[in-house]
């Protein structure tokens, strides 16, 4: 009795101390980002090494990072998966090794990342220090996880439907277009989810790449401040520039939630086209 | 208890009249006074890796018939099946040997359209896989994928199978909706319905009933007998009962020393099930073995 009681206790304690610390950091970006957050801030230059002014160009290239890393991970990645459910063996020595290396690279520290893009996009391909360097060091740190979540997810459309889409004479890309696709929809969102997730918040990768300078960029070659690399900025290399890092913070976790609902959204109204109507 | 059961007895009539249906009235007995094999199988053995799944069966199956085969779980009957339309080629290390013919191909020949054949030989499956989409589009989107593309033509096609399988003044006014809301009886008129929509020749149904209540059994059962002259089907049954009611040939497989199926008896279904040739056939149609 005491002990069922004993347990209980550590069970809600153990849930209370995890969305404690969650809402207190909820809490305390909200306290002392909302201040200084307007619409000004929002699209305004920042000035002052970010300590006034606001982050508009820095929005601007963290989106655009962002997009370049998506465009380029998703077909990539979704090819990779289909390849690996559904065109080789699961016990295949291909299938195997590409899984072993996907695991491993998804575990490298995003540093790893950074100096790599450094040395193949920034230096080898002389992209520069530029969102497209960016980008792309992004995209190859997101593909794995990508990867994982998009192939796990066709594993579990049920076999059956292959079966009797064979049956019916259709060939394998109907197959994947028509049944597999949407019945793996769900898992597909929450690993780009994910791996949006990953991404926006990635500092370390970004410094060597895109690098940080926080003016507008002209075009993909242009570096770029990212949202993440501007706090990171604020908060260690300028005095006095914590309120402006805590609304830059609160504007990354706001940015994040849109992204995440907008592509929830979509998914929904694609699959529910593909449902309902011919 | 019993007032439920009456009740629900009184629906199945009336769906079951006869007018409900396309396909003709009900067929009893044995319409196939002259059969003539469409599909003969020679010697056929199929391997899964190493294990022998299937030993030397050969056997004629007759146009516009229908066939049942019959047997405990694990003899290879399905796979058996699975030969027919080359939906092995989907299972790795399955290994084949022997000689299929369907009218005149060569059915395990390298070259062969399976695309094609799977059209003119269709499949039923055990548990009815209706896909998830409507009930339009189930029966649209195979005939869009071999080249079908008038709208005007594939509403034809919908209505005919769908009055085909007694669907339709059941699911006229919800075309649109999914097909997975529909109960598993229906689901599984729709799925033979979205069969039928490829025209084929071949009827291959993988224990179509067992899966369903007695009543949607019941209902199911009578669209295969209405089948019957139109199309060749070739039926798994575990239900021995509806074997003897439905077929008109009746195959008896068996786990030949505890290692691979094979075919023990095939013959007329009477005679099958009244004069069993072999021993194992007598002790398990009569219930004693199996």
């Amino acid at each position: 009795m005491v002990k069922n009681a004993l347990t209980t206790l550590l069970i809600w304690l153990t849930a209370i101390l995890v969305s404690g610390v969650f809402v207190w950091l909820l809490a305390d970006i909200i306290i002392h980002g909302l201040p200084k957050l307007s619409w000004s801030f929002l699209v305004e230059t920042p000035k002052n090494a970010g300590r006034s002014g606001g982050i508009g160009p820095i929005i601007v290239s963290t989106l655009l990072i962002l997009g370049v890393a998506m465009v380029t991970a998703i077909p990539l990645s979704l090819a990779t998966a289909v390849l690996l459910s559904e065109f080789t063996r699961h016990d295949s020595v291909f299938g195997r090794l590409v899984r072993r290396s996907l695991d491993v690279l998804a575990g490298v520290p995003s540093i790893v990342f950074g100096l790599f893009g450094n040395a193949v996009f920034c230096i080898y391909l002389g992209l520069g220090f530029s969102i497209l360097s960016g980008g792309l060091t992004l995209a190859c740190m997101v593909l794995p996880l990508l990867i994982r979540t998009a192939e796990e997810g066709l594993q579990a459309a049920p076999n059956e439907y292959r079966l009797a889409s064979a049956a019916l004479g259709m060939s394998r890309s109907a197959t994947l277009v028509h049944l597999l696709l949407p019945a793996a929809t769900p898992a597909l969102v929450a690993g780009l989810m994910l791996g949006v997730g990953r991404a926006i918040a990635e500092t370390a990768a970004l410094i060597f790449t895109s690098g940080y300078v926080d003016r507008m960029p002209d075009s993909l070659f242009d570096s770029g401040r990212a949202l993440s690399v501007h706090i990171y900025d604020l908060s260690m290399n300028v005095a006095g520039g914590d309120a402006s890092a805590y609304s830059s913070a609160l504007v990354l976790i706001l940015l994040l939630l849109m992204i995440n609902s907008i592509a929830l959204s979509l998914a929904n109204q694609w699959l529910h086209r593909s449902v309902v109507t011919a | 208890m019993s007032h439920f059961i009456n009740n629900k007895s009184e629906q199945v009539d009336k769906s079951n009249t006869d007018d409900a249906y396309t396909l003709g009235p009900l067929q009893v007995g044995l319409p196939c006074c002259m059969p003539e094999p469409l599909i003969r199988v020679d010697n056929l053995s199929l391997h899964y890796g190493l294990k022998p799944a299937l030993e030397d069966v050969s056997l004629d199956i007759y146009k516009g018939c229908i066939t049942a085969l019959i047997g405990p779980s694990g003899c290879g009957k399905t796979s058996f099946l699975s030969v027919l339309n080359r939906l092995t080629d989907l299972i790795p290390d399955c290994r084949i040997s022997g000689n299929v013919h369907y009218d005149t191909m060569d059915l395990r020949h390298p070259a062969l359209d399976v695309q094609r054949l799977r059209r003119d030989i269709g499949m039923i499956f055990q548990k009815p896989v209706p896909f998830p989409l409507s009930i339009r589009r189930n029966i649209e989107l195979p005939l869009r994928e071999h080249g079908m593309s008038k709208q005007a033509g594939l509403n034809d096609v919908v209505q005919q199978v769908l009055q085909d399988v007694g669907l339709w003044e059941e699911v006229k006014n919800r075309l649109e909706s999914p097909a997975l809301a529909l109960s598993g009886g229906q689901q599984q008129r729709l799925c033979i319905a979205r069969a039928l929509a490829l025209q084929p020749k071949v009827l291959l149904m993988d224990e179509p009933c067992s899966a369903l209540d007695p009543i949607s059994s019941g209902v199911v059962e009578d669209l295969i007998q209405r089948l019957r002259g139109k199309y060749t089907v070739v039926i798994v049954t575990h239900n021995l009962a509806q074997a003897r009611r439905i077929a008109n040939y009746a195959g008896f497989f068996w786990i030949k020393d505890q290692r691979a199926g094979c075919l023990i008896e095939f013959g007329q279904c009477k005679q099958i099930f009244e004069a069993p040739v072999h021993e194992l056939t007598a002790a398990y149609v009569n219930g004693s073995r199996g």
